[in-house]
């Protein structure tokens, strides 16, 4: 079983990420789970929210404390939250930022395995807004190798109508742009 | 032909509910409970689902809003949760009593004060002895299955009484897993047209709802007695049936790993997963524990559950309530488990812990503590809540 | 009336305790109810039908000769009609055993 953890704020998209990583699993005949951090929506305010998946059917109900991966869709979240609580061993870190992965890591401390993309960027120029919950998925599945990207296509289709394309767009972008430590 | 989706849990349960081709739905929304109704909303508006959804100002509207309906032979949903459910309940009591097959899907979440939208089971347990049929889901597949169970139960001739379907809100209702949902064709093959045996007609005038003297109090409750008691087989017929048609099986009380158990833990509802984990590690280590998970409420299952946990020397009951009766005697479920052991001789150690109130969660960890405490008869009586900070 | 008063056994009632008898309040005898009588004085009377009007339990019905008479299975002598009554044609006197 993978577990996930995505970092976000509020309105970002964190929640609409681990929902459609879960759909790409279930798609993809995988057992996943999807769920928010339980609360009241509050814009701006750092949330996360998680993602199990699994080729078994998953029997727990607890909340994911010790991720594999952890997903961060707001670099300056990295100042406010320790992204790496309860990460496993071998876990990776895979952040949207635009600085090269050595100034990210002198500068925040990260010790995990790093992934990053300037998700921002591909987001503005793909989509015209600084959304980057379906621009962060191309990198998850760039950096993890998880699910074929191609999994994503019918839940983005479903959630984003008339936009899907965009974000498809935006997402296989990050899928080719994102840099995985060695 | 059944497909498997992913999809949001309150999602599915609004769906099975379309799938069930109800006729009126009348619901107010409330944390968590609200993606269920809006959903059902959005499929009447969009003309998915021919049926009438009244927005009403108040849940209490909303049961009395189905008692009409549901008297005038229609096919009928509500959905709440927590306070709202509290506000229902003077009207929930007159649903059961007036044998309408109301069925309403609630979202378990904890009583204020201090406001606590997250999840335990203290609107379940406060609306226990309100004559309705109760069932409760694990996950996601459970409710939407219990749903169209539910109406099948509710509307049969036999039974004629309104069902609660419970699911845990949040750790439930927000989840987005996968779930089989059926076709229509095989769920109406399954369900057939409601036909009530006596309702609101200006054809053929009946007056519901009378007043009853002393003189006719003591029969009307011990009829209503007797229907609830009278439930349990047709509940169990109809699972048995839905098993045939959906190869999805389900019974009243469900064992893991319980046959040769020493030590068992109880408990209900989506938690029984993580419990279910727990038990799967102590196993690993050679101990013999078990797990029996309560999916019949009400009527109490008692035969069943019995049957269950006759084998072992120590029984560990989860509550997740507080129910605040003096700290003499334990737990809500913990006292009905050791009423009937004790109506049958039995006399294992049983032990009642309190966790998981008001959405604070009850990890594999937890469950693992418990199931060792227990395992070594060391919990104390009547109960021990949990995970609180001294 | 014994089926629908419950002084049956539980398993006769009907589903819900509903009663499916439409009107059967009409058997219900409120008369015994009644300590004091309402009596009508033909001489005072004026025939204007305050006394049917004001009633609450519609125990008056107009006679071939126009007077409004009562039904003493339904009245409960409440007196409503002889306070109602504008030219005091109607007294209300004590019921004899």
């Amino acid at each position: 079983m993978v577990e996930i953890r995505f970092h976000g704020r509020g309105g970002q998209g964190a929640v609409t990420s681990a929902e459609l990583t879960a759909l790409a699993a279930i798609e993809e005949g995988k057992y996943a789970q999807a769920f928010p951090s339980f609360g009241p929506e509050r814009r701006g305010a750092p949330v996360m929210a998680f993602v199990r998946i699994s080729e078994n059917p998953i029997r727990t109900r607890e909340k994911v404390y010790e991720p594999d991966i952890v997903v961060v869709l707001d670099p300056t979240l990295l100042k406010l939250v320790n992204v790496e609580a309860g990460l496993k061993q071998g876990g990776t870190v895979i952040v949207n930022t635009h600085k090269p992965v050595d100034e990210l890591r002198k500068e925040t401390g990260l010790k995990a395995k790093l992934a990053t993309v300037d998700a921002s960027t591909i987001a503005v120029e793909t989509m015209r807004v600084p959304i980057t919950n379906t621009t962060m998925l191309g990198a998850l599945l760039k950096a993890t190798g998880l699910l074929p990207l191609q999994s994503l296509r019918a839940p983005i289709d479903h959630r984003f109508g008339p936009i899907a394309d965009k974000n498809m767009t935006a997402c296989t972008r990050a899928f080719e742009e994102t840099k995985v430590e060695g | 032909m059944s497909k498997r989706i992913g999809v949001e849990v309150s999602i599915a349960a609004a769906e099975a509910v379309g799938l069930c081709d109800v006729d009126v739905i009348a619901a107010y929304p409330i944390t968590p409970q609200t993606h269920i109704v809006e959903h059902l909303s959005e499929m009447v508006a969009e003309g998915h689902l021919d049926a009438e959804f009244i927005p009403v100002e108040s849940e209490h509207s909303a049961m009395s809003c189905c008692i009409g309906s549901s008297a005038a032979g229609a096919r009928t949903f509500t959905s709440t949760s927590s306070q709202g459910y509290a506000l229902m309940s003077e009207i929930c009591f007159i649903a059961s009593s007036m044998r309408l097959p109301i069925v309403m899907a609630v979202a378990n979440r904890a009583l204020s004060a201090p406001i606590s939208i997250w999840n335990d089971h203290a609107d379940l347990m406060y609306s226990r002895d309100s004559g309705w049929i109760q069932t409760i889901g694990e996950n996601g597949q459970e409710v939407v299955d219990l749903l169209i169970h539910a109406f099948k139960v509710a509307e049969d001739h036999r039974v004629m009484l309104p069902v609660t379907v419970n699911l845990d809100g949040f750790t439930l209702s927000h989840v987005i897993e996968p779930i089989m949902l059926p076709d229509k064709a095989e769920v109406a093959a399954y369900l057939p047209r409601y036909k009530a045996p006596l309702r609101l007609d200006p054809k053929n005038p009946v007056s519901f709802g009378p007043v009853g003297m002393p003189d006719v109090y003591t029969e009307a409750r011990k009829a209503q007695d007797e229907a609830l008691k009278a439930a349990k087989p047709v509940i169990i017929e109809a699972w048995k049936e839905f098993g045939d048609k959906f190869g999805r099986y389900y019974k009243p009380v469900e064992t893991y790993k319980a046959e040769d158990a020493e030590t068992i833990i109880i408990t209900m509802g989506s938690i029984s997963e993580t419990a279910a984990t727990a038990i799967d590690h102590l196993r690993e280590q050679g101990k013999k524990v078990g797990l029996v998970r309560i999916r019949l409420w009400r009527p109490f299952p008692g035969t069943e559950l019995v049957e269950a946990i006759k084998g072992a020397k120590n029984i560990a009951v989860l509550d997740r309530v507080c129910s605040f009766n003096g700290g003499e005697i334990s737990g809500p479920v913990c006292l009905e488990v050791k009423s009937l052991l004790f109506d049958r001789g039995m006399n294992p150690k049983v032990m009642n812990f309190i966790a998981g109130l008001g959405g604070r969660d009850v990890t594999v960890q937890n469950f693992e503590e418990m199931v060792e405490k227990a395992s070594n008869g060391a919990a104390p009586t009547p109960y021990e809540i949990i995970n609180v900070r001294e | 009336m014994a089926k629908e008063t419950g002084i049956i056994s539980w398993k006769k009632l009907n589903l819900g305790i509903a009663i499916t008898e439409p009107g059967n309040a009409s058997q219900l005898k409120t008369g015994d109810w009644r300590s004091m009588k309402p009596i009508t004085d033909r001489e005072k009377c004026t025939k204007c039908g305050q006394c049917y009007i004001y009633c609450p339990d519609m125990v008056y019905s107009k006679d071939a000769e126009g007077y409004f008479v009562q039904n003493y299975y339904y009245c409960k002598g409440c007196g409503i009609c002889a306070k109602e009554c504008p030219v005091d044609a109607i007294t209300m006197v004590q019921e004899v055993d």
